[in-house]
């Protein structure tokens, strides 16, 4: 809470109120779109911000947070350059997906959910990422990579940090 | 719901031919016969969703087979439940939900009234069921610390049904889905604490969870769902009436869950959160266990005998010494009706006077005043499930959705769902208005004037309903000729609401199909009740809105059994079926059936009764079940009462604020652990059933009351409360259909004359019960008090949602504890700015009779210039600061109205 507090005082709420009022009438259809607008515009969705779109427009907060967490596309927390996703799912389990998932935390130096420091990394365990044939699976901004050894994660999480700046 | 004159389906299920109604679906039709389909996802207090696939069934001319849930009967349609192929569909739908479901039945607590698990047993997955299973790992989740709820996601099966009785019913919105794939999980925003979301803690989403997932926290590990017994009986807080299934574990005498029928009226398996959360005080371990003596200013545990012997030698003297009208009865809107006619009974026969009242006189004297004067009969014209079917709802002084939530569940229904349109009239932002079409926010203390306004534009627009007005009323010319000159300009002044929005709401509610006025204490607790009270009557009757559906004039009753109070003649004008003491028929009509000469004199009113006891007319009184010591105006004056009075009995289940002042304690049993009857604030006269046995010696009130009497020398006694029961209806003609028998399943609604009658569900159809409806000219008056230099602010003290009157019972229970933990007084933002208050600080408020300190709200849900504050709290008592001025008519104090100031604790003046 008190985390969250302080990092909120720092939030804008008139980008909100731009974007509220390009849609004019609210209503329910338009949550998706404008989620969108506001994690263009923060860069992820704040949940001060959320709370005060819920009271703008009276749709309830707990519909906005369903939403919010149903789409891959949005993120509830600033979210780092790189998203790295490791599978848990049965497949990717009994293929020792935990040794995966303990390799890309010790060599990003962050845990589950986390973002580095930087905001160049964040990293999340899925529960399947559709490709069990793969498994264990990692996927990096988007794209698979299959039977991963904690060896193979060290080097391309290496080429993905020695590509930092690069944009 | 009304059925009648609706069309019939004809169907075949199964072979079997069956009747519906239309838009009825195949499962309800099925269900209602005794026919089961499994399902998962229905509760029929849901729109059907169809998700689960469970109820499939067949339906001959349908390619595929289709969920029962959600598609309608038609005519002539045949369906099949039972085929080899649906077995098959259903029992694969059946491993996908187990697949999720990672709990272990054998220690669950819903074990027993699980779906899934009956599912489960039936089409023999037995090895996913009752496997030991992998237990889920423990994660916080929205309910973590709470104290009413436990989430448990392993064995939640995603049916959305917590989500949407939230959504639909309860329209909190407090829950959602989170995630997608397999990490669904029910959440609320954020997964924000519980009671920091919107949840108002009703447990409907743990009526509706189908498995052990959701589960009232504090009956974990008490006992499982198959060894509880249940008793049906009704909820002791509020005038709904809800019904209840007190779910028991036999071997400890223990209350553990309360639950609700799905389908019972009034309250359709809803509940609110005193209903569902608020039982622990029958377990407390304060509850009174032996009669006490006071003795030197100390209690001492006495025999029944003794204790009974002193308070009758006690009484005896007083009444021989000073006379019977020295010596004053409140009996109390907790008790039952039984246990009401036999204290009244007791006062006029044993005592011998008619000085017996209760709290009603607190909360709607003016109501039955003024109801009485207009119609004939003090009570709502019309039933709480009429209220989904109105056109307009206008609702002036009651905060519904807090003081009586089940029926703020049928005006929200009525407005979201069936299109009502919702006026309030209330100084404060209520949750309400969110529904509102129109607020207005009148200054406390103005009801009239608005009233009086809206006649005026309803009159000179022509808007009113002359036809009725001429056959059905009396009196019409002389409330017009004040009417006429009341516009809303002048209207505006008084009350600070635009002219146009009162010409607004008037026009709406004189031109919708049918209009409820829903009013509470906003309306009747001030100098000028009954006078509110009679202009809701005369805006009702000048637009034709009273004695038809859904329409009528509706006083929501606060306790209970205050209905039922008032209607077994606890009140100190009338007897049993507001049969006036004064008129000397019914007084002789009494005296036979009570074998004994009667007062004719009318009695002296709570209030009074204080106010007698410092001039030494009332010397002693019999308290049953009340604290006015907490509940009564102006308490230090009548705390100093109950000190100075000679002689004090008490008969209650908490040694209360009042209890400490008594000579003699009896201790009483509570509402779980007696038999007899409540009437509702819609006339439903209801079951209380015995569900746990009595703590110590407690005795029933009713058997107090006759043991005293007996000992006084006049004889009374009976056999059980329906004995009692049979005794009122032969009295009371508004009662004289009604016995034990006959309302086992499902109350009757008063008047209910004979045996065959049955009830009525809205008053003055066809004529009013007074004949003519009568007009009454009503004139603006100020309230007693108004602010001035020293007492700025006008202070209003009402209830909240999660405490239930003086708290003696709702603050015994942990989960109503942790919401609500403290008083407090609500100021409005830039009035605290001003005073250098903050929201959580310590304040002191101030009136002319005296000081509390309490915490302040700083809110925006109020109007500058106002405070209110909730009178449940002890210890920072509201009504050591209201006005005891009362009512000319009805004799009710002015608790909405005095002058106040407020400022910092600590701070100097
Ligand atoms: S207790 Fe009532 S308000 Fe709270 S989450 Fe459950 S259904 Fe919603
Ligand atoms: S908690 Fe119960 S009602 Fe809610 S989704 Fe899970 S199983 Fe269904
Ligand atoms: S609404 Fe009233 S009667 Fe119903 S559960 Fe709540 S307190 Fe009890
Ligand atoms: S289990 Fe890992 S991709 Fe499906
Ligand atoms: S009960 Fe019909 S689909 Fe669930």
């Amino acid at each position: 809470m008190s985390k969250d507090s302080v990092k909120d005082s720092a939030v804008d709420m008139e980008l909100l109120g731009e974007i509220l009022s390009a849609f004019g009438q609210v209503d329910s259809n338009d949550l998706i779109p404008i989620l969108q607008k506001i994690q263009d515009s923060y860069g992820y969705l704040p949940r001060i911000v959320l709370m005060e779109f819920s009271k703008r427009t009276a749709i309830p907060a707990s519909r906005i947070y369903g939403v919010a967490t149903f789409y891959e596309q949005f993120h509830l927390e600033p979210h780092g350059r790189h998203t790295v996703r490791c599978c848990r799912g049965t497949a990717c389990h009994v293929k020792g997906a935990v040794g995966i998932a303990e390799a890309i935390e010790k060599s990003l130096g962050i845990k589950d959910g986390e973002t580095s420091k930087d905001m160049q990394f964040t990293f999340e365990t899925v529960a399947c990422l559709g490709t069990c044939a793969l498994a264990p699976v990692m996927m990096v901004n988007g794209t698979y990579h299959g039977k991963m050894t904690p060896n193979h994660i060290q080097t391309i999480i290496e080429s993905l940090k020695s590509s930092q700046g690069e944009g | 719901m009304v059925i009648s004159n609706m069309p019939e389906i004809t169907v075949r299920i199964n072979g079997r031919e069956l009747t519906g109604r239309p838009s009825q679906t195949v499962l309800e039709l099925a269900l209602e016969n005794g026919i089961e389909i499994p399902n998962l996802c229905h509760d029929p207090r849901l729109v059907p969703t169809g998700s689960c696939r469970l109820c499939l069934v067949d339906v001959e001319g349908q390619r595929a087979p289709v969920a029962a849930c959600s598609f309608e009967i038609a005519p002539q349609m045949v369906v099949k439940t039972e085929t080899e192929e649906i077995r098959a569909i259903r029992r694969s739908f059946r491993e996908l939900l187990f697949y999720e479901h990672t709990g272990v039945c054998t220690t669950c607590d819903e074990n027993g009234d699980c779906k899934l698990q009956r599912y489960g047993y039936e089409y023999q997955l037995a090895d996913e069921v009752f496997a030991a299973g992998q237990v889920a790992e423990h994660r916080n989740n929205y309910t973590t610390g709470n104290a009413a709820l436990r989430y448990d996601p392993g064995k939640c099966i995603r049916c959305g049904r917590c989500i949407r009785i939230c959504q639909e019913v309860q329209m909190d919105h407090a829950l959602t889905f989170k995630e997608r794939a397999g990490d669904v999980e029910v959440t609320t925003a954020f997964d924000m604490p519980l009671n920091d979301s919107t949840c108002e803690l009703c447990g409907q989403c743990i009526s509706t969870c189908p498995t052990g997932a959701l589960y009232e926290r504090a009956a974990l590990g008490k006992g499982q769902c198959k060894d509880l017994k249940r008793t049906r009986t009704t909820c002791v807080y509020c005038g709904v009436g809800c019904q209840i299934d007190l779910n028991i574990n036999t071997a400890k005498n223990e209350i553990v869950r309360v639950t609700s029928p799905i389908g019972c009226v009034p309250n359709d398996g809803n509940l609110c959160v005193k209903g569902r959360f608020g039982m622990e005080f029958v377990n407390s371990s304060k509850r009174l266990t032996s009669p006490l003596i006071k003795r030197n200013g100390e209690f001492h545990e006495a025999t029944w005998e003794e204790a009974i012997d002193y308070v009758a030698v006690r009484l005896n003297e007083i009444k021989a010494a000073h006379g019977p009208d020295s010596i004053g009865g409140l009996s109390s809107a907790k008790c039952t009706n039984e246990e009401n006619y036999v204290f009244q009974k007791f006062i006029r026969t044993a005592v011998g006077t008619n000085n017996v009242d209760h709290c009603a006189r607190l909360c709607h004297a003016s109501t039955v005043a003024g109801l009485a004067r207009a119609f004939g009969s003090g009570a709502m014209t019309n039933s709480i499930d009429e209220l989904p079917g109105a056109g307009c709802i206008f609702v002036i002084g009651s905060n519904t959705t807090e003081a009586h939530p089940v029926i703020g569940l049928k005006i929200k229904e009525a407005v979201v769902n069936n299109g009502a349109i919702l006026i309030v009239a209330d100084p404060r932002s209520i949750d309400l208005v969110q529904y509102a079409k129109l607020h207005l926010a009148q200054k406390p203390g103005s009801d009239v004037a608005l009233i009086n306004a809206m006649m005026n534009v309803i009159l000179t627009e022509n808007l009113c309903d002359m036809d009725y007005i001429n056959e059905r009323t009396e009196n019409f010319d002389a409330a017009a000729a004040i009417i006429k000159d009341f516009t809303p300009e002048m209207a505006a002044e008084i009350t600070t609401v635009d002219a146009d929005a009162i010409r607004r709401a008037a026009r709406i509610f004189a031109q919708a199909s049918s209009s409820s006025i829903i009013y509470s204490m906003g309306i009747t607790q001030h100098t000028t009740g009954t006078e509110n009270v009679l202009s809701l009557a005369n805006l009702a009757m000048i637009t034709g809105n009273v004695g038809i559906e859904s329409a009528g004039v509706n006083p929501l009753r606060g306790q209970n059994n205050v209905q039922g109070a008032c209607d077994l003649g606890a009140l100190p004008n009338v007897y049993p079926g507001y049969q006036s003491v004064e008129d000397p028929a019914i007084n002789s009509k009494f005296q036979q059936a009570w074998g004994m000469d009667l007062s004719g004199k009318k009695g002296l009113t709570v209030v009074e009764m204080m106010h007698a006891i410092e001039e030494e007319k009332i010397r002693a009184l019999y308290i049953m079940g009340e604290n006015p010591a907490l509940s009564d105006p102006n308490l230090n004056r009548t705390r100093k009462a109950l000190e100075d009075i000679d002689f004090l009995v008490c008969q209650d289940i908490f040694l209360s604020e009042t209890a400490e002042y008594a000579d003699v304690v009896f201790p009483s049993v509570c509402f779980a652990e007696k038999d007899g009857t409540f009437t509702n604030t819609d006339r439903r006269v209801q079951r209380v059933r015995k569900a746990v046995a009595s703590p110590g010696s407690a005795r029933d009130d009713w058997q107090i009351i006759c043991q005293v009497a007996t000992k006084m020398g006049q004889p009374m006694s009976y056999d059980s409360p329906s004995d009692i029961m049979d005794e009122i209806a032969s009295v009371s003609p508004i009662y004289g259909g009604i016995s034990f028998d006959r309302i086992d399943t499902l109350g009757l609604q008063w008047p209910c004359p004979d045996k065959d009658h049955p009830g009525t569900r809205y008053l003055h159809k066809g004529k009013f019960t007074r004949g003519k409806g009568k007009f009454h000219p009503v004139e603006y008056k100020y309230p007693a008090e108004r602010p001035g230099k020293k007492y700025p602010f006008v202070l209003s003290t009402g209830r909240q949602l999660y405490q239930f009157h003086t708290g003696t019972m709702t603050r015994k229970s942990a989960v109503i504890n942790q919401v609500s933990p403290t008083g407090y007084v609500e100021i409005r933002t830039e009035d605290a700015k001003k005073l250098n208050i903050a929201d959580g600080d310590s304040v002191e408020v101030i009136s002319h009779r005296g000081k509390v300190t309490t915490l302040a709200k700083v809110t925006d849900n109020i109007e500058s210039g106002w405070l209110f504050m909730p009178f449940h709290f002890c210890e920072g008592p509201a009504n050591m600061l209201t006005i005891d001025a009362l009512d000319p008519i009805a004799k009710i104090p002015e608790y909405k109205v005095c002058a106040a100031n407020i400022r910092k604790a600590g701070g100097r003046n």
